[in-house]
């Protein structure tokens, strides 16, 4: 037995691509050498204005969130080159020129072009969840070739464990949480989901209030479970049925969710960094 | 019924070892060296073997996320190398990109065959690091010592390409900001040559080696399913079985141009993660040498206006790291800074499988599987 563990060189590494080809690909894997997913996405959607209401753009409610940009950065046309001052100032030395060197090569870009939109998407996936939750499903729209749908939050939980259990998308690559204060449900949760077998991605957003609880997607899958924690940390959404939703991130006993918009840049759990740093501020 | 026969047994029935012990719980980290980096494990064992692990993770937390929300597209770009700071170009890589997609920008063609030469070295050289951190933890120092010696000359090309040897900064939102030197392909080329027999060199040192294959083989094993389910990605999947690389199922930057195959184990130990890592390391080469011998003729960044304000709407886009599948998800507004940054990090998300591989083997073990997940910390806690 030592005797065959030992044979260094050449021999080692010409078995290896042999053994490795033997290697049967488990049921999921056979998709990957398929051509990318092409299919479902179209190209992007410039001309195409307004089919769609839009609904709820993240603009409605940003701009007022951002104290950095003032308006007035708004109507400026890119080629007055002044948007620095307008943009909050602590950056520092190096970033000015990091943008200059973007900027300087290319000459300016004419004024935009209208703004592109979300199209209808349609797929035979879509029409299932229409026909089974009906208005429950708000939108399924396109964007940038990327496919999205918007469901009701009494809904959210069904129609996960349908994309999980029958549509194939067996492999959740995130979930995550926006915040908009100035809506009446504060919070988006986006769930981002890939099929192996179709090559496909697809993100799923449902609105909550503040204080309303999400459904978990830990047992669909597990992987969600520290998504979960984070989103719970940086944004106090709590998840139902998630078996063990703690902080993750910040310290266990941490006031506040720093990703909501309301929490400053440079806020801290005062209290906590009095008692557990013995100094007045970490500022 | 012989002594060691009689623990044996016991060993199996109750699942105790044959010492008379209780439960106890231990702490490993943060600062231990083969938890790379700020990692605390808080272990439950018995005796030696491990009933079950948390991760406790954060130390190195920034809030990149919330420093996003609060700079404009362009001043955000160098943050992001700061993650990975190992695979700092892939990081950028995949944040310009994302933008991009946003703002409906394509990079020419010769950019993204410089990202890809780029992007390729630096996973061999975080290959290289893992690689050699990895042997160390196990108990091989001359990996070390061979790994960093290899890597320095990636280094020195970064170095001469953009400035920096770690934290490049070496693309902008449309292209890359800075034309490639003179004698940057044969470099690249050269490199090639070199690092070919270095590759062998280290599987020389590890692969037949019997202390090398008795604490890798059969540890830490994840099968393919379980790797999905717990989302985990890069050769750690690939390990598994599952035949899945990004830069195949969705072709970026300029991947689909490039002839490469993707290695994948089949037990999903680590020491099929080892083999897929060095397998990877020859397919990089090979995509290097396509690479730099083609380097199209082109202006290196697209039109982008000065001030970028992508139209509001959200994308997500991944590429594969050389840990996994790094995704980023950004919400626009419409202003110059985003109204969202969400970065999927793939060692977080691998981290996460730490648990399940470690249940039930025995302490030593724990420090093999942190290593054969190639975490960075300042990733997971970004």
């Amino acid at each position: 037995m030592p005797d065959e563990l030992h044979p260094i060189g050449a021999s080692s590494p010409a078995e290896k691509p042999a053994d490795e080809k033997a290697a049967p690909a488990t049921a999921s894997a056979s998709p990957a050498a398929e051509p990318p997913a092409a299919p479902t996405e179209a190209k992007p959607a410039t001309p195409e204005v307004a089919k769609q209401p839009a609904a709820e753009k993240p603009g409605d409610a940003a701009p007022a969130a951002k104290p950095g940009v003032t308006p007035a950065a708004k109507p400026i046309p890119p080629a007055a080159g002044a948007p620095k001052p307008a943009v909050a100032a602590p950056a520092g030395g190096a970033k000015p020129a990091a943008a200059a060197g973007v900027a300087a090569k290319p000459p300016a870009a004419p004024p935009k072009p209208p703004a592109p939109k979300p199209d209808p998407w349609q797929s035979p996936l879509v029409d299932k969840l229409r026909q089974a939750y009906g208005s429950g499903l708000r939108e399924a729209s396109t964007y940038m070739k990327q496919n999205y749908m918007v469901v009701d939050k009494s809904i959210a939980s069904d129609v996960l464990r349908d994309l999980c259990k029958q549509e194939q998308f067996d492999y959740c690559v995130d979930v995550t949480a926006v915040h908009y204060p100035k809506r009446d449900e504060q919070f988006d949760i986006v769930w981002i989901l890939y099929s192996f077998a179709l090559n496909q991605r697809i993100r799923v957003k449902t609105q909550i209030k503040e204080g309303e609880p999400a459904p978990s997607a830990v047992p669909l899958w597990p992987t969600a479970n520290w998504l979960e924690r984070e989103v719970y940390d940086m944004f106090g959404i709590h998840f139902t049925g998630h078996p063990d939703l703690r902080r993750i991130l910040m310290p266990d006993d941490w006031k506040g969710h720093p990703l909501r918009k309301d929490y400053g840049l440079t806020q801290q759990d005062d209290q906590w960094v009095k008692n557990n740093l013995g100094i007045e501020s970490g500022q | 019924m012989s002594e060691s026969k009689f623990y044996e047994t016991q060993w199996q029935e109750t699942g105790k070892t044959f010492l008379d012990s209780s439960e106890l719980v231990l702490n490993m980290g943060p600062q231990h060296p083969s938890t790379h980096g700020v990692l605390r494990v808080i272990l439950k064992l018995d005796g030696e073997k491990v009933l079950g692990t948390d991760c406790v993770i954060g130390y190195l937390h920034r809030g990149v996320e919330k420093i996003a929300e609060n700079r404009t597209y362009v001043q955000f770009n160098p943050y992001v190398d700061r993650m990975d700071y190992v695979a700092a170009v892939s990081n950028g890589l995949g944040y310009c990109e994302a933008v991009e997609k946003l703002l409906g920008v394509e990079a020419p063609d010769r950019a993204n065959y410089i990202r890809v030469i780029l992007t390729e070295l630096n996973r061999l050289a975080s290959h290289q690091v893992w690689l050699g951190t990895h042997a160390l933890d196990i108990g091989a120092l001359t990996p070390l010592f061979y790994c960093f010696r290899d890597r320095e000359e990636i280094l020195k090309i970064f170095e001469k390409y953009c400035g920096a040897r770690l934290t490049t900064h070496a693309f902008r939102i449309g292209g890359c900001q800075y034309e490639i030197y003179e004698g940057f392909a044969k470099e690249v080329l050269d490199y090639c040559d070199f690092v070919l027999p270095k590759i062998d060199e280290y599987e020389e040192l590890l692969t037949t080696n019997r202390i090398w294959v008795e604490r890798t083989k059969g540890v830490g094993v994840l099968t393919g399913a379980e790797c999905i389910a717990l989302g985990a990605t890069g050769p750690v999947l690939r390990g598994s079985g599952v035949k899945w690389d990004l830069r195949k199922a969705q072709p970026y930057a300029a991947y689909d141009k490039f002839e490469f195959d993707i290695p994948i184990g089949k037990n999903g130990d680590t020491y099929d993660r080892y083999l897929v890592r060095i397998q990877e390391m020859r397919q990089s080469v090979r995509i290097l040498r396509q690479a730099a011998s083609g380097i199209p003729e082109g202006p290196i960044i697209a039109k982008v206006p000065k001030v970028l304000r992508p139209p509001a709407g959200e994308v997500y886009h991944s590429i594969e790291a050389p840990k996994g599948e790094l995704g980023y998800f950004i919400v626009s507004d419409g202003s110059t800074q985003p109204y969202r940054v969400r970065v999927r990090p793939p060692s977080f998300v691998n981290l996460q499988a730490l648990d399940k591989m470690v249940r039930g083997w025995l302490v030593a073990d724990v420090v093999a599987v942190i290593g054969t997940l190639d975490i960075v910390l300042g990733e997971v806690d970004r």
